[in-house]
């Protein structure tokens, strides 16, 4: 069965079928914007979407991957920008931005699921997600200048 | 990359040079910035001249040779080199250079000698102007110590400067007008009637140009970009996905590396690797020093196959358990030991002859750096060069190294710095690159990918140091009136520079940074410093020395106005001798609305550490919840002369703020039976979202100085939140982490 990845096929012959997720987009797809961080579902940075659900790719086999994939490369652009993204961008969340990947792609399924999320909605979905810079007080920012931005889409 | 590395390989450029179509300006000739005997017979190629500016007919090239690992560094150095050159940020590109002594750090020296920052008489002075001369001699071409800005803070505007001028200079020879009639917009020189004739066309006669030596310095309230919010050159790429950091390096034919070591220090006797070579995608198993390596044809592949190694290794050179280490500082308090007693004002053993009104001793355990981004290293070698993809902070000591792994020449070693993700001085250390230079020397011709595991980064980390301290102090009238604090752990800068095989003689100042040099006149005043014996081996860690040294001052202090029955601020104003740092506690005071009543359970705490220069004030505000303290604000001003981009100072503080309060919060590296105990981040705790307060930074510019603000922040979070803690509780918090001892909600 393909991997559908950002609206593309991949075949998927030859390739173990026990490989995590995150390495067949990094190592086999060349799509680094993925990144590994812990490899323990502990720290967020491989988040992805797996039929629209945020997933840590490190945690996902090959064989087991229902659903298409959406990475950061997939979710917007320089120049096309998820609003989530564009918020990211006018924020300057960023500093080594190493985990922003993974922040950006568990916001973006928190906002597609809850567009105005309390505090406490925030603190639950980002949680998970580890950043070692300390950008949460942007994060925090970028996420309520994205809800504002989608719901006044 | 190519052709910046082409020319700094030709040596010292002196002005500027033709290179293939366009011309690179080397600019910088050393000054002292203050006279200075000693550096009168500085051998001659010493007098560095720096290229960082490369133009050709495509494009306009910046060097920015500071390592960037989140902080910046390489829009700091664009726009000070762009803020003189008179070119857009989105008009250039930038590069971080190739290794080359040229690239010498001026600032470092700063902080090697030991005069206070506040203390800006001959003495001192001269000082710092005699060890710039080895750093510069040594080539220190380091990322470090917040200096980024204060060393280029001059240097990247002259060549900024001196590149527009020599532009004009050329565009006046070529259209045979008056120098003094031309102006520069945009990349481009003006001509009286108003012709653009943009630099990328003036390149090749650049080159043919005397270059102008002699430039003055814009008048700051003349800048179009410093000093003003800015957005981050690679803040688009960072937001989408893609920027490339070593990590996402590819080259074609490319192999993938995965590493299983010893335990740091430890003998590897032998190894069975029968499962391994038979697992799936393994290519070659070799050993190397303290481990072995996998390379397989993916990262994943290569990580299982490592993970299925058995290794069979001696001990670890240092205490097996915690209560090895501790005891360990705790028999350093020894006058054998003692390595330094720069603070000693009064008579601190006469006013402590009755007795001391307070005694107490304080813990701070080590610390991994854990970046986000593991440590990795891509190498390609062949028997006639080598080249190398990481990200570094310090790319000559690894051109060096990887040239004796080798066998080649230096020159044969081509470093490619790449993006960082996060270093907090993990990438100061170069042990990965030197194990990836062996891997790839198994397989001549084809690039290989060293990534480690988060496993093998975090417990082959050099950690922050484990410190103790021991303190106590007299108080009389309200008022404090002697401090004696004396702090023990193994030397950071013995350890650190001893894998490079660099002597530091002397004092290592590392052990009582943040606290001998601290702004107050206390009457009865003395800092010792006690170098235990060598343990783990250590590195710098954000903040370094003053990042336990600054909880030890400044919680002692915080317990001696207690004990005296005085306000925290107000009596830390009343001692401070240096209006810079009393200026950021007054901002503190007046931000956080220090002294106003606050809700039952809730509570405040101030503290105030100078490191790197900058005095750094914050109060933490705290409050009791059901589920365990609360961290709710936090006010933090720091001094650091001029704020060159405002955006990027609030983000880089909070960042300091946030790391400062997280580890003191969580996390710890212990050793059991030589391992360390934490190998991820389910163990190894960190700061999350849900945790972090709301942050309000202050930048204050009345130095005349000006500082980084990487580490600054990180020294006074931990003791101001141990001070609020205590406010709200009763409970005095002398260890970290605190949740050892107290939950956080």
């Amino acid at each position: 069965m393909p991997l559908t990845v950002n609206g593309a096929d991949h075949p998927t012959d030859g390739l173990d079928p026990a490989m995590p997720l995150l390495w067949v987009l990094r190592d086999v797809l060349g799509l680094t914007g993925t990144k590994y961080g812990c490899g323990i579902a502990q720290c967020g940075a491989c988040t992805v979407h797996i039929d629209g659900v945020a997933t840590r790719a490190c945690q996902v086999a090959l064989g087991d991957v229902r659903g298409p994939v959406t990475t950061i490369e997939g979710l917007g652009t320089p120049e096309a920008p998820h609003p989530v993204q564009a918020a990211w961008i006018e924020r300057q969340v960023a500093q080594c931005g190493y985990c922003q990947s993974g922040q950006i792609m568990q916001a973006a399924s928190l906002l597609a699921e809850i567009p105005d999320p309390t505090e406490e909605d925030i603190d639950a979905a980002m949680s998970g997600n580890l950043c070692r810079c300390g950008t949460y007080p942007r994060i925090r920012e970028a996420m309520r200048a994205a809800a504002r931005a989608m719901k006044g889409a | 990359m190519g052709r910046a590395r082409t020319i700094a390989r030709r040596g010292f450029l002196i002005g500027a040079a033709a290179i293939a179509g366009g011309v690179a300006f080397g600019v910088w000739r050393f000054k002292t910035p203050y006279p200075n005997p000693l550096l009168a017979d500085l051998p001659e190629g010493a007098a560095a001249l720096t290229p960082y500016v490369v133009i050709t007919k495509e494009a306009i090239t910046l060097i920015t040779p500071r390592a960037d690992k989140g902080q910046g560094a390489v829009s700091i150095q664009a726009a000070l080199i762009a803020e003189e050159l008179d070119v857009d940020l989105d008009q250039v590109r930038t590069e971080f250079g190739p290794p080359d002594r040229a690239y010498w750090n001026t600032a470092l020296s700063a902080e090697a000698v030991p005069f206070r920052a506040t203390d800006r008489g001959w003495l001192a002075e001269t000082a710092r102007g005699a060890m710039a001369a080895p750093m510069k001699f040594l080539g220190m071409q380091i990322t470090g110590g917040s200096t980024t800005v204060p060393d280029g803070y001059d240097k990247l505007r002259r060549a900024g400067a001196v590149a527009r001028e020599t532009l004009k200079a050329t565009a006046a020879r070529l259209q045979g007008v008056d120098l003094a009639s031309l102006t520069t917009e945009r990349g481009a020189v003006i001509l009286p009637d108003g012709t653009r004739l943009s630099y990328r066309s003036l390149a090749a006669e650049a080159a043919q140009t005397e270059p102008v030596a002699e430039v003055t310095l814009r008048d700051p309230a003349d800048w179009q970009l410093l000093g003003k919010p800015m957005q981050r050159i690679d803040i688009v790429a960072k937001s989408t996905g893609t920027q490339g950091y070593g990590i996402d390096v590819t080259r074609p034919g490319l192999l993938h590396a995965a590493v299983r070591l010893a335990p740091q220090g430890a003998a590897l006797r032998s190894f069975d690797a029968t499962r391994a070579k038979a697992m799936r995608g393994v290519e070659k198993v070799l050993p190397l020093p303290g481990g072995v390596a996998v390379i397989a044809t993916s990262t994943w592949h290569a990580m299982q196959a490592a993970g299925a190694i058995v290794l069979d290794h001696g001990p670890s050179p240092f205490p097996p358990d915690m209560a090895g280490h501790w005891q360990a500082l705790s028999e350093s308090f020894d006058s054998a030991r003692q390595d330094s007693r720069f603070r000693d004002a009064g008579d601190v053993e006469e006013a402590l002859a009755g007795g001391a009104d307070l005694e107490a001793e304080y813990r701070a355990p080590y610390l991994a750096h854990a970046p986000l981004e593991p440590l990795n290293a891509t190498v390609l070698y062949t028997p006639e060069r080598v080249d190398i993809w990481t990200g570094t902070q310090v790319p000559r000591f690894v051109q060096r190294n990887v040239a004796a792994i080798t066998g080649l020449r230096t020159e044969a070693v081509h470093v490619h710095v790449e993006m960082i993700g996060g270093s907090f001085g993990h990438r100061l250390e170069d042990e990965a690159v030197r194990h990836a230079a062996r891997i790839a020397m198994a397989v001549p011709g084809r690039p290989v990918k060293l990534t480690y595991s988060r496993e093998e980064d975090m417990t082959h980390d050099f950690p922050r140091q484990i410190a103790m301290a021991r303190g106590r102090g007299r108080v009389a009238g309200g008022r404090v009136e002697a401090l004696d604090l004396a702090i023990a752990m193994p030397s950071i800068v013995a350890s650190q520079m001893g894998r490079q095989e660099i002597p530091a003689p002397g004092p290592d100042l590392q052990i009582v940074a943040g606290a001998w040099d601290q702004p107050y006149a206390i009457p009865h005043y003395r800092v010792t410093g006690y170098r235990a014996p060598e343990l783990a081996p250590i590195s710098s860690w954000r903040s370094v020395g003053a990042s336990t040294n600054g909880f030890f001052h400044e919680s002692l202090l915080d317990e001696l106005i207690h004990a005296a029955g005085s306000d925290p601020l107000e009596e830390r104003l009343r001692l401070c001798d240096h209006a810079p740092s009393r200026k950021v506690l007054e901002a503190v005071a007046e931000m956080s609305g220090w002294g106003t009543a606050m809700a039952e359970g809730h509570g405040r705490g101030v503290a105030l550490c100078l490191s790197f220069g900058v005095p750094c004030a914050m109060v933490v505000e705290v409050s009791v919840t059901p589920d365990g303290i609360r961290l709710d604000q936090v006010h933090v001003a720091a001094e650091v002369g001029r704020v060159l981009d405002p955006v990027n100072f609030d983000g880089l503080v909070k960042g300091g703020v946030v790391f400062g309060l997280g580890h003191a919060m969580h996390g710890e590296i212990t050793y059991r039976d030589g391992l360390p105990e934490q190998t991820n981040f389910d163990t190894f705790r960190a700061m999350r979202l849900y945790r972090c307060p709301e942050i309000v930074v202050r930048g204050l510019e009345n130095g005349d100085r000006i500082r980084g603000v990487g580490e600054p922040p990180v020294p006074p979070a931990a003791p101001a939140l141990a001070n609020a803690i205590f406010a709200v509780t009763g409970t005095r918090l002398r260890e970290m982490p605190f949740d050892r001892q107290i939950g956080f909600a």
